[in-house]
Formats: structure tokens, C-alpha cells, sequence
């Protein structure tokens, strides 16, 4: 009975988290681009500026029709967004905000080779959406979607694989245990290498190519109103999330932090995660998206590179220091 | 030197940045009232003690939308034996706010000075035409006109208070004058006495 009440309220605090740290990334990402825009954002919603805006997005999305198009492949479509969703859901389980057993929802053995596997799963939401929709804007969002996953899903794993080379484990909290403070500057490439690629992979601006409104209206969701569409929109902002999670775990030291190690590392976690978060935003705010072939440039003749390069680096260090 | 290769890419973070810290230039209007400047063209008032039914604003409009209608009174004469004399009654004073291109004609050509801008502009209306205000409701305008501007300073002084002033000498020089000479009288009587 003890077991099943220890799962049950490990899933719900997993689930509690996933439902709200998207949107406080959201409403971040409102207030956020607004300001470096010199505007002032949302500012009526819930009364102190505008604080449940997506609340009130998300009430606006459920009243909806939910509509799905004549030629579309109905079941497909109807599936996509919880394609695109579900994956990070599962991938938040995996990671480890605190050092005790209590702080992570499933300790996964082969964390990394889990996490990554199953965040690759989540872009098939939008390839799903971008084929069952019958339109040639979807159809294009779609295909461009798996031509940027193919091309930054290959530097994702190789930058990650250098931190399990460096920890000489693929479990997440077994990388955190083994971390060091000088593994910053010997895994800092691999570090940018993952963050790009991920944001990439999360058709985050500068990588919005295949949503580019200005092109095909919202790529492979271009079809989708309502609940179907807002999950998608959370999808993207639940990814954000696992994305800066994952590097926080991977290359910032997760919970350890110059201080306060016992106890507060959770807090640690959360402010490395947090500060990711906000560059995301900020890089969005920043840069012009990326052309189609500079993109595939981008993966294929830097990313690619670098990250076999820190690979390496990671292999002679690793030798080296034993 | 040539640019370090990704230089661009920092300067545009620090860009979105500094922008992030600076004030926002978002209006919070019906929150906050605007602070318009004093010329503001929002709308036109009517001072009607000083409009004498000219129609040279009605007629200067280029887009027709002033109405004016009166009537002709006739005043007794002020003087025993005078004759009557009449003046003109301003019965209907209207703008057609839905026509209106704000050119400030009327205001330009009135000689009265009975009409000026005021810079409310709250005057929305959910029917075009409800957007016919009428004279009331421009004399009410006529309230929220600021005072005009300071003058620049060192300006040349208004020609108004130029003229007064020029009259105000002028009866002074004469006073003094008149003064002096009743003085000089006075002292070429005095050793009579």
C-alpha cells in the first residue's frame, strides 16, 4: 500500500510540476520579450500584471471548437498533440532535482540513453500533425521538422555522450554524484553543443524554421484550434523546460552549488534551470530566424564538429587524470 | 582589426538587454490620460460670446461640415432720435465631427477668436451621426482649451499688449504734461499772491 501511495504522489508532484513550470515559462517569455521590446506585455489578466494571462489562454483555447479537416487522417491528427506532449511528461520522471532519493521521480539506470530516446519521440507529434493534416503548409512544417531533427538529434547524443564518457555512468543522478566543478570548463563546448542542438530540436526561435509564421502560416500546426492547439503551444514550453533541466543535470552540476549543498539543492537545480530558461527567451528575443540551409549548416559543419571535438577532449582528459 | 568572428551576435544580446533595463514606452491609456501638448489638435470649442455670425468659418471649411444658423434682431436705438440698429443672433452652431479633416481653418480664419482648439479627444461616438455635436456641447470644449504657451523668451511682446501699452504711454506722457503745466501755472501765479 506504501509503495503505491509513494508512486502515486511521486506522479502527481511530477505532474503538478509539468502543468505549472511551462507556464511560468510562459508568462516569463510574455514579460520577458515585452520588456526587451520596450513594451510592457500582459497587464490585466488576473489583476497584478497580468499575472494569469495563461489562464486565461488557456480558458479562451477549451471553449474552442475543436475542429479537425474534412481530408484530414482523423485518428493521426486527433493523436499528434499527445505525441507531442506526452514525451516530456515521461522525461521530467527522469530527472533528478535533489540529491535524495526523494527528489526524482524514477531513478532510470540508463537515464541518458532514456531521456534522449524518448524527447526524440515528442518532434514526432509534429510530424504526425504535419502528414494527417492535408494541407501543403502542415505538409512542409512537417518535413522541415524531421530534416532539423535528423540534423541536430545526431550533436544532441554525441555532446551528451562525452558527459557520460567523463562520469563513466549513463544515470543521471550517477553523473551528478560524479560531478566536479572543473568539469564546467573541460565540458563548456559540449554544453553549448547540447543547449543549441536542443533548442533546435524544440523549433525555438532562432530555429523556427519550421514554424515560420511568415512562410507557412504555423507549419505542421497550422490546422489545429482549440485544446489540440494549446497542447501544442504547452508541448513547446514543457520541452523548454526538460531542455534546460536536462543541461542543467548534465553539464551545470545540477544541485551542487558553491553552497548550501545539504538541503538546498533542489534550489540549486531550479535557479540553473531557471537562468537557462530565460536565456532561451532572451535568444528568441535576440536573433532573426535561421534560413533552412543555414540551419542544416549550422548542425552539420559546426555542432557535429565541436561536438566530436569535445569528445575527444573528454576521451585524452579522462585518460589522462586516471 | 577585422570584427572577432561572432562579435555581431554578442552586440545583439547586449542590445535586447540594455533595452530589457531601460523604461518601456507602452501608453497605459485608459489607465493613464496622455499628456498631450498644448496644440494638440483633439478637438474644436466654440466660444460663442465671441462669434458674430460671419460665416467665414462655414465658409472656409473645406469639407462643408460647420452648420450655422441665425437670426437678425433688431436693438433699440441707444440715443433718443438714434437709429435702430441690428445684430445678428446665433441660433444653431455645429461641427460635423464625421467630416472633419482638423485642418484648423475655421480656427484660422475666425477674426473673432471664438474658436479654438482643445486637445480632448474623447469624443467617440457609436453612431456617425451622433459625431454632429452642437453648440453646447462645443461650448463645453471650450473649458478644456489650455492657456496659450508662454512666449519665447526675449519674444517680441503680443501686439495687444504692445498697442495697450503704446495707449497707456501715451496717456501717461499726456498726464504728465498736463501736470507739468498746471505746476508751471501755479509758480508763475504764486509770487503774485
Amino acid at each position: 500500500m506504501n509503495d503505491v501511495l509513494d508512486v502515486v504522489l511521486r506522479l502527481v508532484i511530477v505532474f503538478a510540476v509539468f502543468m505549472v513550470l511551462p507556464l511560468v515559462v510562459g508568462q516569463t517569455e510574455h514579460k520577458v520579450m515585452a520588456h526587451m521590446q520596450g513594451r510592457l506585455g500582459p497587464m490585466y489578466a488576473g489583476g497584478f500584471h497580468g499575472w494569469a494571462q495563461l489562464v486565461a489562454d488557456g480558458v479562451k483555447f477549451a471553449q474552442k471548437e475543436d475542429i479537425v479537416p474534412a481530408n484530414a487522417d482523423r485518428r493521426i491528427f486527433q493523436l499528434a498533440p499527445a505525441v507531442a506532449l506526452l514525451p516530456y511528461l515521461l522525461v521530467l520522471v527522469a530527472i533528478p532535482i535533489g540529491p535524495s532519493e526523494g527528489a526524482v521521480g524514477q531513478v532510470v539506470d540508463a537515464g541518458i540513453f532514456f531521456v534522449l530516446a524518448v524527447m526524440g519521440v515528442g518532434v514526432l507529434g509534429s510530424l504526425m500533425a504535419g502528414w494527417a493534416s492535408a494541407n501543403k503548409f502542415s505538409l512542409l512544417g512537417g518535413l522541415r521538422t524531421a530534416a532539423q531533427l535528423l540534423a541536430y538529434e545526431l550533436p544532441m547524443l554525441l555532446a551528451a555522450a562525452s558527459v557520460a564518457m567523463a562520469a563513466g555512468t549513463v544515470s543521471l543522478p550517477g553523473i551528478l554524484n560524479a560531478f566536479e566543478w572543473w568539469w564546467l570548463p573541460w565540458q563548456i563546448v559540449g554544453a553549448i553543443v547540447f543547449f543549441v542542438a536542443g533548442l533546435a530540436e524544440l523549433q525555438r526561435p532562432p530555429f523556427d524554421m519550421p514554424v515560420a509564421d511568415s512562410e507557412i502560416i504555423f507549419g505542421a500546426y497550422t490546422e489545429y484550434t482549440g485544446l489540440r492547439f494549446a497542447l501544442f503551444l504547452l508541448a513547446e514550453y514543457a520541452g523548454i523546460v526538460v531542455l534546460c533541466g536536462l543541461t542543467t543535470v548534465l553539464f551545470l552540476g545540477g544541485w551542487h552549488g558553491p553552497w548550501g549543498a545539504d538541503g538546498l539543492g533542489w534550489v540549486w537545480t531550479l535557479l540553473k534551470t531557471a537562468i537557462l530558461a530565460f536565456g532561451i527567451i532572451w535568444l528568441r528575443v535576440t536573433y532573426p530566424r535561421l534560413r533552412e540551409d543555414q540551419l542544416q549548416k549550422l548542425a552539420w559543419t559546426v555542432l557535429i564538429p565541436l561536438a566530436l571535438a569535445q569528445i575527444a577532449l573528454t576521451g585524452i582528459v579522462k585518460v589522462a587524470i586516471q | 582589426m577585422p570584427p572577432i568572428p561572432g562579435s555581431g551576435l554578442a552586440k545583439g544580446l547586449a542590445v535586447t538587454l540594455r533595452t530589457m533595463t531601460k523604461k518601456t514606452v507602452t501608453a497605459q491609456y485608459p489607465d493613464v490620460q496622455p499628456e498631450l501638448p498644448p496644440r494638440t489638435r483633439g478637438v474644436i470649442g466654440l466660444f460663442e460670446e465671441n462669434c458674430t455670425v460671419c460665416m467665414l468659418c462655414a465658409r472656409e471649411c473645406p469639407d462643408w461640415c460647420i452648420y450655422i444658423d441665425s437670426h437678425k434682431e433688431t436693438v433699440p436705438a441707444a440715443v433718443p432720435g438714434g437709429r435702430e440698429r441690428s445684430r445678428n443672433v446665433l441660433d444653431r452652431f455645429a461641427i460635423d465631427f464625421s467630416l472633419c479633416m482638423y485642418c484648423g481653418i475655421c480656427i484660422e480664419v475666425c477674426p473673432f477668436d471664438a474658436l479654438f482648439w482643445s486637445p480632448e479627444f474623447e469624443y467617440a461616438e457609436t453612431e456617425i451621426h451622433e459625431l454632429t455635436h452642437e453648440r453646447d456641447k462645443l461650448r463645453e470644449w471650450m473649458w478644456t482649451v489650455p492657456e496659450p504657451p508662454a512666449l519665447d523668451p526675449g519674444a517680441e511682446e503680443p501686439k495687444e499688449i504692445a498697442a495697450a501699452r503704446k495707449a497707456a504711454d501715451k496717456l501717461a506722457a499726456a498726464q504728465a504734461q498736463a501736470a507739468q503745466q498746471q505746476a508751471a501755472q501755479q509758480e508763475a501765479e504764486g509770487p503774485a499772491e
